[in-house]
């Protein structure tokens, strides 16, 4: 058996979590261009449009996200089209995080006060000019510090990437952890580096969040 | 493996999915109750307690928020042993879940709290109630019923979150469909049939926890126009 | 020359009737102040000028044409219609030039050199030519009101609406925007106003219409109506607010 020294297996955990990140910004990048396409949709006149956005929101929202990542991955398989872990994962946490995202983001645009509709509508505005030049300019201040918030959620989800197979910060951590039986210190370490990686981003969104309460928009 | 689907071979592995869902629903159910029992107390403590004490909670409540529900798991159940103290694995999802939804609900409830509390806890303090006996009687009830819906919402994230505890070999929904998929190899079936088995979970707790409220809340219904 | 003509409208919200047959006309130039208990109709009726609200029948005519969904575009009741509302409703995410500038640039897509000479002129009529580049929160609650003022102004309407622009008020800050309303009028402005404001209606207003019950109660010049009240509703109901 190889010697693990505490510098190695944090070495290792470090490297590890270099994919942690970018699996996250994977899913995060397109998980908000996914979600920007479903608040659009969801905005739309059509009734069916809405409704199905809706219910894909329900539907990634009230399923555990361990089942979206099995679905997927082995979904791909039986349908005769193996994919990696790594693919299987990305595209289950970029579609979990639309389905976020996009509740979030229609929040922000009902949270607009009925107000500006109404003044914009007597100014003699139509839908897509009051929507453009009243409606999204003020949802898009209300939407970062959630966004931010919701960034933390995708760092988390990620660690379920483990449980197919793919390496990341907590799949390092189990291998580690077979190898030098210090489970103490090594899921310390792994949450440490969770932690690291999120309580900024939570200080952040709670700033945010403070700012735009400050400034009277909340 | 052809492409089609057949749920018929999921036949006879009814026991195990009916033991599956058992222990799911025990698991929600028992740690519903302790996580939201817990994150009163939390919230309480993380107001009106010694500075350590609320320091101490913080700090627990930050890193809870911050760090992955397995990994919280995995430290429990893997990890403490290490320090001598020996769980099994259902007693670690119980722990575990509990200290996640606690952790959580505590924030939300301290939001409830102070929005209500100042007025109530005047009042309370104006008819010679202590600051307990204000919360007991007069804050607690209002700020639960305004944070109600966040907490359902909560409460049924940390039971979708509970497939992870399958990773520890609690025989839950999650365990159930990873056994049967490994004897019939059909997985897509398998969790296609265990996802729509939590999604009717996560609509039956927001149904009965709106029926609930609606009993325990039922002073605000002349509120609600 | 009547501008505002309104025939038997009558609306209601599900089962409640708010509007039971409004009849009204208002002349160009004429200040009309609507006075009446809280839910007597009187912004509903103000919202139906201008199609906030739909009237569920009868006519509205303002300048010769006749108001309903299919025939007035939000564009061309603007050019008639203009309104300021009880709680200001500024755009907070732009500045007080952008707010005034943002329709006629927007919606009629006029010269940005011109818009924002027009816009200086509105302002400086509001005595706010100094905030251009204020952000609306950085302004008092009555300096809102006035830039609110100044923006419908902007698009150059026949007729004003204002709904109770001075009740989410401080009782000190009231006096600036009523002085602003009271040069408009002086200026031969149509304004048709929802208001508390018993004095101002008094002093200002050609015409008081007291609204009771979805109905208009009683109408007339403001000296009689205040000093000879005709029926009991409105006995009880200037005692209850003088």
């Amino acid at each position: 058996m190889i010697e693990f020294t505490f510098w190695d297996i944090l070495r290792n955990l470090l490297l590890a979590t270099r994919w942690t990140i970018v699996l996250s910004l994977i899913a995060f990048v397109g998980g908000a261009t996914v979600g920007l396409l479903l608040t659009f949709m969801r905005l739309s006149s059509n009734r069916w449009l809405q409704r199905l956005t809706s219910l894909y929101v329900d539907l990634f929202q009230g399923t555990p996200l361990l089942m979206q990542l099995f679905l997927i991955f082995f979904g791909a398989a039986a349908m005769g089209h193996p994919i990696s872990a790594w693919l299987a994962a990305s595209i289950a946490l970029t579609l979990f995080t639309s389905a976020f995202l996009c509740d979030i983001w229609r929040g922000c645009l009902e949270a607009v006060a009925k107000g500006q509709w109404h003044a914009s509508r007597v100014l003699g505005m139509n839908y897509f000019q009051t929507m453009r030049h009243v409606i999204l300019p003020q949802a898009l201040r209300l939407s970062i510090p959630p966004t931010v918030g919701f960034s933390v959620q995708v760092i988390k989800g990620t660690a379920l990437a483990s449980i197919i197979g793919f390496v990341e910060l907590t799949k390092a951590g189990t291998m580690l952890n077979n190898a030098t039986f210090e489970p103490f210190t090594i899921f310390a370490l792994v949450a440490l580096l969770y932690f690291a990686l999120c309580y900024p981003l939570s200080c952040y969104a709670r700033y945010l969040e403070k700012k735009l309460y400050d400034a009277g928009l909340r | 493996m052809g492409p089609t689907l057949d749920f018929l071979t999921l036949l006879p592995y009814v026991s195990e999915l009916l033991k599956g869902f058992t222990t799911t629903v025990i698991l929600t159910v028992v740690t519903t109750l302790t996580g939201l029992s817990l994150a009163v107390a939390v919230a309480y403590l993380r107001v009106n307690a010694q500075p350590w004490v609320r320091w101490g909670l913080g700090g627990y409540v930050e890193v809870t928020r911050n760090t992955p529900f397995i990994v919280q798991l995995f430290f429990i159940f893997f990890g403490l042993p290490g320090l001598g103290i020996k769980i099994d694995a259902i007693t670690a999802a119980f722990i575990a879940m509990t200290l996640n939804l606690a952790a959580y609900s505590a924030e939300i409830l301290r939001a409830g709290i102070s929005a209500t509390a100042k007025g109530q806890l005047e009042a309370g303090r104006a008819l010679g109630m202590t600051t307990l006996q204000s919360y007991r009687h007069v804050v607690l009830v209002p700020a639960f019923a305004r944070v109600y819906p966040a907490l359902i919402s909560q409460s049924i994230i940390v039971m979708l979150g509970s497939a992870v505890v399958s990773q520890i070999s609690v025989f839950d929904l999650t365990y159930a469909a990873n056994f049967i998929q490994s004897r019939n190899f059909r997985s897509f079936e398998v969790y296609l049939l265990i996802t729509l088995v939590y999604l009717l979970l996560a609509f039956g707790m927001r149904r009965s926890f709106m029926l609930v409220g609606k009993r325990v809340f039922a002073y605000q219904q002349g509120e609600q126009r | 020359m009547t501008l505002v003509y309104v025939d038997n409208v009558h609306k209601a919200f599900g089962d409640l009737k708010v509007l039971k047959g409004i009849n009204l006309s208002v002349a160009q130039g004429e200040v009309v102040a609507i006075i009446g208990r809280s839910g007597s109709g009187k912004s509903t009726l103000l919202r139906c000028l201008n199609q906030l609200e739909k009237h569920d029948s009868g006519q509205i005519t303002i300048a010769d044409k006749q108001l309903d969904a299919a025939s007035m575009s939000p564009k061309e009741l603007s050019e008639n219609v203009g309104m300021v509302f009880q709680s200001f409703n500024l755009f907070p995410h732009k500045t007080v030039g952008e707010n005034v500038c943002l329709a006629p640039l927007v919606v009629r897509g006029e010269e940005k050199a011109e818009v924002e000479k027009v816009a200086r002129e509105v302002l400086e009529k509001v005595g706010l030519s100094d905030k251009y580049g204020a952000y609306p929160a950085q302004l008092s609650g009555g300096q809102q009101q006035r830039v609110a003022i100044a923006r419908a102004l902007a698009m150059r309407p026949k007729v004003m609406l204002c709904d109770e622009v001075t009740s989410a008020l401080d009782p000190e800050l009231v006096g600036e925007v009523l002085r602003v309303l009271e040069a408009l009028a002086a200026e031969g402005m149509t304004l048709i106003l929802v208001t508390h404001e018993m004095s101002f209606a008094r002093d200002v207003a050609d015409r008081v219409v007291f609204m009771h019950q979805g109905r208009i109660h009683e109408e007339g010049a403001p000296s009689e109506l205040f000093s000879n009240p005709q029926t009991p509703e409105l006995k009880q109901f200037i005692s209850a607010v003088l």
